[in-house]
Parts: C-alpha cells; structure tokens; sequence
C-alpha cells in the first residue's frame, strides 16, 4: 500500500495544484507581502496565531467545499455558527457545570442534524438547495434572536472555550490541531469512494444515478457534514470571540467565496478540497494583510471584493480557453 | 405529503420544455397561493376580532411591496438569464445615499439622472464582469456588493442628505385609494414584462437563460443579452432607490442591507415560480411571490407575532411554498451540463 500511495499522492497534489493554480499563487504571493509588510510574522507564534484565526473559516470552507462540489449550496452555516455559539452560552447559563466535551458533542450532533434537515428538504422536497439554506438561516437567526431577545445572556466557561483560544503543551493552539485533523480527515474523505461518489453527482447527477449512485443519499451527507464542520467552527469562534449574536454573521459568503477562489466550481462536479481550505487561508491571509497594510476597516472590503473577483476571473480565464479548445461546455477538466 | 418520484432522476428534458414554453403553470399556482394566503389570513385575524381586508389594511400590504416589488422584478430578469445578483441591497443603498445627497444641493431630476446613472453603471459593471471575465455570477455580484459596502462605509456614517418634500410624494401620495409608488412598482413590472415577453432581446433573455449554449449556437449575443438584462435589474435597484429615498426623507447606508433586500428579492422570484438556472418564469410570477411575502408580514403583524420568531416563520413559509408549487427540476441546476 505505501509506494502505491506515496506515488497517487504525489499525483494527487500535483492535480490539485492544477486545477486549483491561480489560488496557490494567490496565497504565495498574500503570504510573501505579509512577510514584507511585517517580518515578525513568520515567528512560530504569530504564524501559529494567524493559523488559529484561520482556523474557523478553513473548517467551514471544507465544509463548504463537500456541498458545492456536489451542485448545491449551503447558506446556512453562518446562522448555525451564530446558533452554536449562543446554544451554548444558554446551555451553560442552564447548567453551568456541564462538561465541555458533553456541550461540543451536543452543538456537533446538532449542526449534523440541521445539515441533515437541510439534505432531506433539498432531496426529498425538490426545493433548490439556495432556498432551503436561505429558509434555514432565516430559521435559525430568527430562533436565536426570538429565544435570546436580541442580546445573549450567559458566558462560556474557560474550559470550553479553551479549544478556541487555548494551546497545547503551552505553544500549539488546539485550533491549529483541530484544523489539521478537520482538514487530513476532508482529504481522506475525498479520497475514498464517498468523494468520487460526491464529485461524480456534482459533475453529472443523472450519469451518476445511472451508474448507480445513490444520488439523494451522498447529497444529504454532503450537507451532515457541512452542518458538523458550521458546528466545529462555532466551538472554535466561541472560543476565540466569546458570546455574540453576531458570531457568525457573514461566514456564508466568505466560506462560499474561499471554495470559489480555490478554483471549485458552483455547479459542482470540479475542484479539489486541498485548493479550497488554501482559498481560505488566503482570504485570512488577505484579511490580515489588509489590516497590517493600515487599509481602513471600511474600505477592506472594497479591496476584497476587487480581489476576489480579479482571483476568480483569471481561474476563468483559463478555464474558457481551455473550453473552447475542446468545443464542448460540458466537458470540464479531469480531476 | 409530497409524493416524490420513483427516482432521484428529473423528468425528461422534453417534457420541462414544453411545460415550460408555456406560461401558465407555476403562475397559477403563485397567485393561487396568494390568494390563499389571503382568505386564510383574513379567517385568522377575523377569529381573533381583527379585521384584515380594510382598505386601509390592502393599501398597507400593497405600499409594503413596492420596495421589494421593485427589486424582485429586476432580480427575475437576471435570474431568467440564468445569472444573479447578489449586489442589489448595497446598491440600493448607495442609491438612496447619492439621490438624498444630489437632491440637497441639486435639482430633483438631476438627483433621478444620477441614481440611474449609478445604476446603470453597476449593472453594466456586473454585466461584464459576468460575461467578459467569466466569473460566476454569485461570485461576481458579491464581489461587487463588497466594492458597494467599502465604498459606502468609508464615505457615509450614518444617515445623510435630505430629500425635498416635492420629491416624497412619491413614497407618501395617493391617487384616490392607491399610492402612487404602487403606480410606480406597476410601470416598471409592465416594461419589464414586456421587455421579457414581447421583444426580440426577451426572447434571447428567456434562450440563453433555458441553454445558454444552444442560445449561442443558435446566433444569439448571449453575452450581450446578459449584460443587458444586469443593467435592466440594476435600473430597477435605482428605482427602488428612489422610491425608498422619497419615503425616508434621507439616504441611509443601512437602507438596502437592513431588510436583506439581495436574498429577500431571490427567494420571492423563486417563490415566482423562476427557476434559479434560468429560462423559465417571468415578471407575473415573481409580482405574485412578493405578495405573498408581503401579505404574510401583514397577517404577522396584525396578530403581533414578535418580530424575530416573524423570520422563523418566513423561513418554513419560503421552504414549504417552493416545495409544494414551486417545484422546480434539479437537473436544471447544474446548467447545460446537466
């Protein structure tokens, strides 16, 4: 199995980096200007910091990236960070000594079930996937603010939050661990057969039934595990950030947008999840850049929307020709 | 409750398309769901002593849909040509923003000009973004929206400028019963339905959103007919703009963004019975889904449901509404791939 594996491995990366080129580019070059701009930042512990902060918003990409990659979308993973966070700031309020792996296990079992439920309308019902997620976010940011009044009352104990903003051994942050894990377990998971599955039913849900695929099931999946990765990424903001109603206002686009810059395509079927978490790390790393370069707070997003839609439509660019060249829309790059 | 198919496979093509050629059904069925939503409303609130169908009450609901009215029009032209416009709720804001602001040191019809202008410009710049660079429309149009946001939040702080009471009567004035913002909503749904349904460039609008491929193949401009249709959607942004400019009396940064008009104008096209890949619905439809919304806000209010469970409510509405009439083909998702 080893040389077998070390040789598809080497494969894989290589094809990852292809299909997702212009985002590695985009992060070298986002990293490099950092490096000028702050030549502190490569110090393990403010890089491992800037990892942590990322930590979140790659979780969530991975997330994201499963959903997309098999033609559907999922808006709600913003509301459900928001939800997680102020769940388990009531939980607390309620039992204030409950143990925090029972509370983590609690908002992850949680997220999978309103992933599950966003799976099942989207099959079952027929409702386009923007719409069932876009109903779940009203749902769920309405529930939060109905149950909370508007401002959520309670706090996260230290031990729970130590997963956000606590570190191992005195020098790695547990959300640095928590990302890896979440990311080497995405990789895996598109490796095996339920990721060929999954980019075969984004790629062409009707080929794919035919050769036998349960279609509906690895859809609904796809959204389980989004919902658990929004949940993951709750424990890690309520940790970093504490208690809000804001928590997790604006991760659906940035998640959405971080799978697009890594070159995935909305529509499902292409792209690579290694590109997708590294579209993330550079849109954190964009963030942070941006910060540093003393760009105000409110043309940062004037950039970023430049930014994005310059990333996004030099991947095109190379897309449309190599389009043309085959004289067939459908047709996409190999995996 | 809803008898799925056999199959997680769409019906054959051939059958969508000859359905879909056809106006009628999913039309029907909004305005059908409209109207139920009426009596029921009006049998809910009575039950409880309250009185829903007074003139006052259908005036309210009528002037509460003329802003989003506005915007889902546009919306749908997009959303027939298979694109999206997620960056209406920042440019309405910036819209009302420019107009406040040229009306206090300008004339009224320069402030109009400089709005549709504005507009015009976005779309255009969406437009092209769209079919030149080839950027996903979602994308795209975010991208966009975040431009519109840096731009505003860096400018304006809060409220700003002033809009004279010559121009409010446009968001205040009636015409016996009817406001006149209705009449306003009323001339840009017709032009646009008459653009969609009556002219060459519709045609190619309803083409390239159904395939876009065979639209091409077929001689059509498609990237021009998406261009176009982006600066009509954003022309009818400009004019929701206006509308809610003359009914503040100032521009707000937060006028667009508060009441969610980007997601708000999609799900109510989609409630329109639109298709999200495109190529099928209209302008009638997506008038019927705004009322609906806009009729359940007003039942909600009446019986003083609290405003944060109001969007829960919304939320199962919105998914419920899509899965039982809506019903739109999952293939068609995935655009000509499919």
């Amino acid at each position: 199995m080893t040389t077998a594996t070390v040789t598809r491995h080497g494969k894989h990366v290589l094809r990852a980096l292809g299909t997702g080129a212009p985002v590695f580019v985009l992060l070298a070059v986002v990293l490099a200007a950092l490096a000028l701009t702050d030549p502190g930042f490569y110090e393990p512990d403010s890089f491992l910091s800037f990892v942590k902060r990322a930590a979140p918003l790659v979780i969530l990409a991975a997330g994201q990236y499963l959903v997309i990659v098999c033609g559907e979308f999922d808006l709600s993973v913003g509301a459900v960070v928001t939800a997680g966070v102020v769940v388990a700031a009531e939980l607390y309020g309620s039992f204030p000594d409950a143990p925090w792996p029972l509370v983590t296990a609690l908002l992850l079992v949680a997220g999978g079930v309103i992933g599950g439920v966003n799976g099942l309308i989207t099959t079952a019902l027929r409702v386009p996937s923007f719409i069932t997620t876009l109903g779940m976010m009203l749902i769920l940011e309405g529930a939060v603010f109905f149950w909370t009044g508007g401002s959520p009352q309670g706090a996260l104990p230290a031990a729970f939050r130590q997963l956000g903003r606590g570190s191992a051994f005195g020098w790695l942050p547990w959300a640095v661990i928590v990302c890896l894990v979440a990311g080497a377990a995405a990789m895996l998971l598109m490796r095996s057969d339920f990721g060929r599955t999954l980019v075969a039913t984004g790629d062409s849900e009707r080929t794919a039934a035919l050769a036998g695929v349960r279609v509906a099931r690895a859809r609904i999946i796809a959204f389980v595990l989004s919902g658990v990765a929004a949940a993951t990424a709750a424990v890690l903001v309520g940790g970093f950030s504490g208690v809000s109603a804001q928590a997790g206002r604006g991760y659906e686009f940035e998640a959405i947008t971080a799978v697009v810059l890594g070159g995935v395509v909305l529509g499902g079927g292409r792209g690579s999840i290694v590109a997708a978490m590294a579209g993330a790390f550079s849109l954190q790393a964009l963030f942070t850049l941006l910060n540093l370069q003393g760009v105000s707070g409110a043309l940062e997003s004037t950039v970023q929307g430049c930014i994005v839609i310059a990333a996004v439509g030099l991947g095109a660019a190379d897309w449309s020709r190599l389009r043309r060249r085959r004289t067939n829309p459908s047709e996409g790059q190999p995996l | 409750m809803t008898a799925t198919g056999p199959g997680p496979l769409a019906p054959p093509r051939a059958t969508a398309r000859t359905r879909g050629s056809r106006l009628g059904d999913p039309v029907a069925g909004v305005w059908l769901a409209v109207l139920s939503v009426t009596v029921l409303g009006w049998i809910v609130v009575a039950a409880r002593g309250g009185d829903f169908l007074t003139t006052t009450n259908v005036v309210t609901i009528l002037q509460n849909s003329v802003a989003l009215g506005l915007v889902a029009v546009g919306q749908s032209a997009v959303i027939l040509t298979g694109s999206l416009d997620l960056s209406v709720a920042y440019l309405i804001s910036l819209g009302t923003l420019v107009a406040a602001e040229t009306m206090a040191s300008g004339g009224v019809v320069t402030a109009v000009i400089a709005v549709l202008a504005l507009s015009a410009a976005v779309g255009l710049a969406n437009g092209l973004v769209v079919t030149g660079l080839k950027v996903n429309a979602f994308i795209a149009t975010l991208g966009t929206a975040f431009i519109l946001r840096g731009w505003i939040e860096d400018n304006y702080t809060g409220p700003a400028g002033k809009v004279p009471a010559s121009f409010q009567h446009l968001g205040y004035d009636r015409v016996g019963p009817v406001p006149v913002s209705v009449f306003l909503l009323a001339a840009v749904a017709g032009a646009v339905w008459f653009i969609t349904r009556r002219t060459r460039l519709g045609h190619h609008m309803y083409a390239t959103g159904g395939d876009e491929h065979a639209a091409r193949l077929s001689g059509v401009r498609t990237r021009r007919t998406v261009v176009v249709a982006h600066v009509i959607c954003s022309l009818c942004v400009g004019a929701a703009a206006l509308f809610l400019a003359a009914r503040l009396g100032a521009g707000a940064p937060w006028a667009g963004t508060e009441a969610r008009y980007d997601l708000e104008s999609i799900a109510a096209v989609v409630l329109g019975g639109t298709a999200l890949a495109g190529g099928r619905g209209g302008v009638t439809g997506t008038l019927g889904g705004v009322l609906v919304l806009a009729v359940l806000d007003s039942v909600f209010n009446q019986l003083a449901v609290d405003p944060f469970f109001k969007n829960v409510l919304r939320g199962v509405v919105i998914i419920a509404a899509v899965a039982v009439y809506a019903r739109p083909r999952r293939a068609a998702k995935g655009r000509p791939t499919a």
